[in-house]
């Protein structure tokens, strides 16, 4: 039974990592990265199977950012999971430090590709479910999209790849926090309605409140589901949910928090 | 030269369980040996590059031998970005195999030729870039290939090509490999244009020009000391390409060339100009336009040696 109360405290201690980071560092896509804490808890703390002293185990579930400007969800994530200590968040930004502002592969034990340029996540996340079939493996692969990704070609050429080899094991999480870098995500380009979009491409697609840990926990255990086909997970999020004043505002997605703002950011999540 | 490649790959895949092609929606016919002998390590990804790369990458991430294979300009132009990120920023083992390269699919116009492609991957760290001169060197250059822990991408014709070698040679990635002595023009062929440079050479030595000819089958990385050796050795030095006078081999002999102190040998580029033609026409019909025969390269070649009578001596 998944310990939900103590997902929800790691996932505070990840937002609260967040704030400061963007904060120190002046990177910006906080947003963005706000948005995914729950899915990134959900799977590291849930739904995969891995062993943090054993990175590069073959049988590895793999979890694959593609939205890369989220880098620090994943950064955090992987630092409180026990990749590596969590001083290694201090180097991410600065000249010369090891984690750069998207993630290059490697860059942390468990970062399993570089990305930043979007759309190109799920065809790799499909290459390494076909070669986990190929070469006889079990593991599951997941990819954790932005809606705005859903934007580029190659991310329906992927879908369409999977559907077809029938990647029962491949998994899609589309953080649909319903903003791109400069507009609403339905506006911009006709995304709605995504889920059945992903339906329409040969996947199971099922949607969830993306910051209901154990919705997003019983969506993950479904997988692989019984009809072979990859499966699509929709999470209906809020940018910059967890912060009140950055909750639902896009300015957020380059704006950098001032002192003041991270102090009030760690008020509101509860933490000394 | 594409049945040589299907020969070859089911050669290196008899050995090597972790080769599996990625096919872009062609080679029919081509690969049915291989999809017969290894249905689970076939796989059409359909008219969709991009994620053809991706695949590809995320294979090679799992610690399979991936190679994709489709059109030269669909395996390269198209999913530039997925080479770029996917493929080369990953360090990748990746083989990227482009048919119809240049000018061989001339008559499906300029679509389908691809005359930019060396240019851009040339751009790309880590990269290896090999254009086998004709079928009997597709074998040892795929074998080279896959013995490489990098990206490479080996730039084929279509079929039907002229035979160069009477057997299949050693090669050895980064090394020219001679095919013709001479001693006073030297030419580097770039893949399929080799049997036209051995033709120019006829030319000119019937014209008195003793003419070496090279298959110069690695554009990248370039062997420096064999350039060296060449541009003391010889009066005039010739690139021959079916490729953009923009990016290819010529211009990596002549970016190597511009910072060295006084090479005794002259430098002519034998190159697709920087122009798309719009007539119909077949490939030699390009050729001709773009002074891609025996006749204009040993023309081209002959000028040169009028005006530097002594090289740069």
């Amino acid at each position: 039974m998944a310990d939900f109360e103590a997902m929800a405290t790691t996932a505070r201690r990840i937002r609260y990592d967040l704030v400061r980071l963007s904060h120190q560092t002046r990177a910006a896509h906080l947003g963005s990265a706000l948005s995914a804490v729950e899915i990134v808890v959900a799977a590291y703390w849930h739904a995969l199977r891995l062993d943090p002293q054993a990175p590069d185990d073959p049988g590895r579930d793999r979890f694959l950012l593609s939205k890369g400007h989220a880098a620090t969800v994943l950064y955090a994530a992987l630092a409180h999971r026990g990749f590596c200590p969590l001083a290694a968040l201090e180097t991410y930004a600065v000249d010369g430090g090891g984690l750069p502002e998207h993630p290059s592969r490697g860059c942390l034990p468990g970062v399993e590709i570089a990305s930043g340029s979007l759309g190109h996540g799920l065809g790799l996340g499909a290459g390494m479910a076909l070669a986990g079939r190929i070469q006889g493996r079990d593991y599951h692969t997941f990819v954790c999209l932005s809606d705005g990704e859903c934007n580029e070609g190659s991310t329906w050429e992927a879908a369409l790849f999977a559907a077809a080899q029938r990647l029962d094991r491949l998994v899609a999480i589309i953080d649909y926090n319903k903003w791109q870098a400069t507009g609403r995500s339905d506006e911009v380009l006709a995304l709605a309605p995504l889920a059945a979009k992903w339906a329409a491409f040969g996947w199971h697609a099922v949607e969830v409140d993306g910051h209901d840990l154990a919705a997003l926990c019983a969506a993950l255990d479904a997988v692989p589901h019984a009809s072979g086909a990859p499966t699509a997970i929709v999470a209906h999020t809020v940018k910059g949910q967890g912060v009140s004043f950055m909750a639902d505002d896009n300015n957020w997605h380059y704006r950098i928090p001032t002192a003041d703002e991270v102090e009030a950011a760690r008020r509101e999540l509860g933490l000394a | 030269m594409r049945n040589a490649f299907a020969a070859a790959l089911e050669a290196v895949a008899a050995s090597d369980p972790r080769v599996v092609l990625l096919s872009g929606d062609i080679g029919n016919r081509l690969f049915d040996g291989f999809k017969a002998r290894w249905p689970e390590r076939f796989y059409n990804c359909g008219v969709a590059e991009a994620n053809l790369v991706s695949v590809a990458a995320g294979m090679a991430l799992c610690g399979l031998r991936p190679m994709g294979y489709t059109i030269a300009a669909f395996m390269t132009t198209r999913c530039y970005e997925q080479i770029r990120v996917d493929v080369c920023y990953h360090k990748l083992p990746v083989i990227l195999v482009g048919t119809g390269a240049g000018l061989s699919y001339a008559n499906n116009g300029p679509t389908h030729q691809s005359t930019e492609d060396l240019a851009i991957l040339r751009a790309l760290p880590g990269m290896t870039i090999v254009c086998p001169g004709d079928a009997s060197e597709v074998g040892p250059a795929l074998s080279a290939a896959l013995a490489l822990d990098g990206p490479v991408y080996l730039r084929l014709g279509k079929k039907g090509e002229p035979r160069v070698h009477d057997a299949p040679p050693a090669v050895t990635l980064g090394e020219p490999l001679a095919v013709r002595a001479g001693e006073q023009v030297c030419l580097l062929a770039c893949g399929t244009v080799l049997p036209l440079a051995l033709a120019a050479a006829d030319q000119l030595a019937a014209g008195g020009l003793s003419t070496a000819v090279f298959s110069h089958h690695t554009v990248k990385p370039l062997c420096e000391p064999f350039l060296a050796d060449a541009f003391t050795r010889y009066r005039v030095v010739a690139t021959v390409e079916e490729h953009s006078v923009i990016g290819g081999l010529g211009s990596a002999v002549a970016e190597w060339l511009a910072e060295r102190e006084r090479p005794a040998a002259r430098f002519c580029r034998c190159a697709v100009p920087d122009e798309f033609l719009h007539a119909a026409g077949d490939q030699h019909y390009y050729r001709q336009q773009f002074g891609l025969t025996p006749e204009a390269i040993s023309a081209r070649v002959r000028a040169t040696c009028r005006a530097y009578p002594g090289g740069n001596k």
